[in-house]
C-alpha cells in the first residue's frame, strides 16, 4: 500500500520536472527565431506575432499534458482511491 | 482541494447533479446573452452611438479581421461560431476576478464539449463549402496512404484542443488554491494576474486554432490562374 503512495509521489515529481525541460528549450528557440525575423521584416510583425503565439501554445501543450498527469497522480489517483476504499471497507 | 468545479455539488437528485460548472456556465451565458440583447436594442447607424454599442462593434470587427487574416474569404459566415468560442472562453477567464467564481473551462467536461463542437464544425463547413465528394477526397491528399493519418490527426487535434484549455485553466485555479493556503496576500494576487493573462491567450489560441482548422477544410484546391502583370511601357 505504501508502495503506491511512494511511487505516485516520486513519479509525479519526475513527470513535471522532466516534462518541462523540452518545451522550455523549444519555446526559447521559437521566440529567438521570431525576434530575428521581426528584426529583419518589421512590416510582417502582425503575422509573425500571431504565428509565434499559436506555435508557443502548441509547444506549451506538451508541458500541460505532463502537468495534468502529475496533478492526476497527486489529487485524483485512482489506485490510491481504490486502496483507501479497501482500507475503509476492512 | 478539488481538481475541477465539477466536484462542488449544490444539489443532487438521483443521478442528476447541479454542480458548480453548470451553474457558472449558465451564469456566463445569461450575462453575455442578456447584456448583448440589452445593448443591441436600439442600434444607431450614425456617428452618435452609445459606448456599449461602440464596444461591441470594436469586438466584432476585430474578430472578423482576425478570421479574414487567417484565410477565410467570407468571415461573416463563420463569425457566429468562432466569435462565440472566443468570447465564451475569454469571459470565463476574465470573470476569475469575481470572488467565489471558478472558471467552468477548468473542468474537462466543458473543454471537451467545446472541442467536440469544433470537431463537428470542421466537416460541416468543409462539406458546405466544397461538397461531400471533394471534402472526403481531401482526406486522401496528398496520397491515399495518408488516409489513416489524416483521420488520426483529426481526432488528436480535438483531444489536444480540449486538454490544452483544460490544463491551462485548471493549473491557474490550482496554483491560486495552493498558494492561498501557504503564503499571505500579495503572491496569490500576482498569480491571479498571470492566470488572467494565460486565460486570454488560451481563448485567442482556441479560436485561432479552430479558424485554422476550418480554413484548411474549406480551402479552394483548384489552382488559380496566374494574374497577368501589367508592365508599364
Amino acid at each position: 500500500m505504501t508502495i503506491i503512495a511512494v511511487a505516485s509521489i516520486v513519479i509525479a515529481g519526475i513527470t513535471i520536472s522532466l516534462g518541462s525541460i523540452g518545451p522550455a528549450l523549444a519555446e526559447g528557440r521559437a521566440v529567438a527565431t521570431a525576434l530575428t525575423s521581426l528584426a529583419q521584416q518589421p512590416d510582417a510583425s502582425a503575422t509573425i506575432t500571431r504565428t509565434l503565439f499559436v506555435g508557443l501554445a502548441m509547444i506549451e501543450s506538451i508541458a500541460i499534458y505532463c502537468f495534468v498527469v502529475s496533478m492526476i497522480l497527486i489529487f485524483a489517483n485512482p489506485f490510491w482511491n481504490h486502496v483507501i476504499a479497501q482500507t475503509a471497507g476492512k | 482541494m478539488h481538481l475541477s468545479p465539477d466536484q462542488i455539488v449544490f444539489w443532487h437528485y438521483g443521478f442528476l447533479k447541479l454542480n458548480a460548472t453548470i451553474v457558472f456556465t449558465w451564469g456566463l451565458m445569461l450575462v453575455m446573452a442578456g447584456g448583448s440583447k440589452l445593448i443591441t436594442r436600439n442600434l444607431s447607424i450614425g456617428i452618435q452611438r452609445s459606448r456599449w454599442q461602440n464596444l461591441l462593434e470594436i469586438v466584432v470587427t476585430g474578430i472578423e479581421k482576425q478570421i479574414e487574416e487567417v484565410g477565410l474569404s467570407r468571415p461573416e459566415k463563420y463569425l457566429g461560431f468562432l466569435g462565440t468560442l472566443f468570447l465564451f472562453v475569454a469571459a470565463a477567464a476574465v470573470c476569475t476576478v469575481i470572488p467565489g467564481y471558478e472558471p467552468p473551462t477548468a473542468s474537462l467536461s466543458t473543454t471537451a464539449a467545446l472541442a467536440l463542437c469544433v470537431f463537428v464544425a470542421v466537416p460541416f463547413f468543409g462539406v458546405e463549402e466544397q461538397g461531400v465528394r471533394n471534402y472526403l477526397k481531401s482526406y486522401a491528399k496528398p496520397t491515399i496512404i495518408m488516409l489513416p493519418f489524416n483521420i488520426i490527426s483529426e481526432l488528436s487535434r480535438t483531444l489536444a484542443l480540449a486538454v490544452r484549455l483544460f490544463g491551462n485553466m485548471m493549473s491557474g485555479a490550482m496554483i491560486i488554491g495552493i498558494l492561498l493556503t501557504i503564503t499571505p496576500f500579495i503572491f496569490p494576487i500576482i498569480m491571479t494576474v498571470l492566470g488572467l493573462l494565460t486565460g486570454m491567450v488560451q481563448a485567442y489560441i482556441f479560436s485561432i486554432l479552430a479558424t485554422v482548422y476550418i480554413a484548411a477544410a474549406t480551402r479552394d484546391r483548384k489552382p488559380k490562374p496566374e494574374p497577368v502583370q501589367a508592365i508599364p511601357a
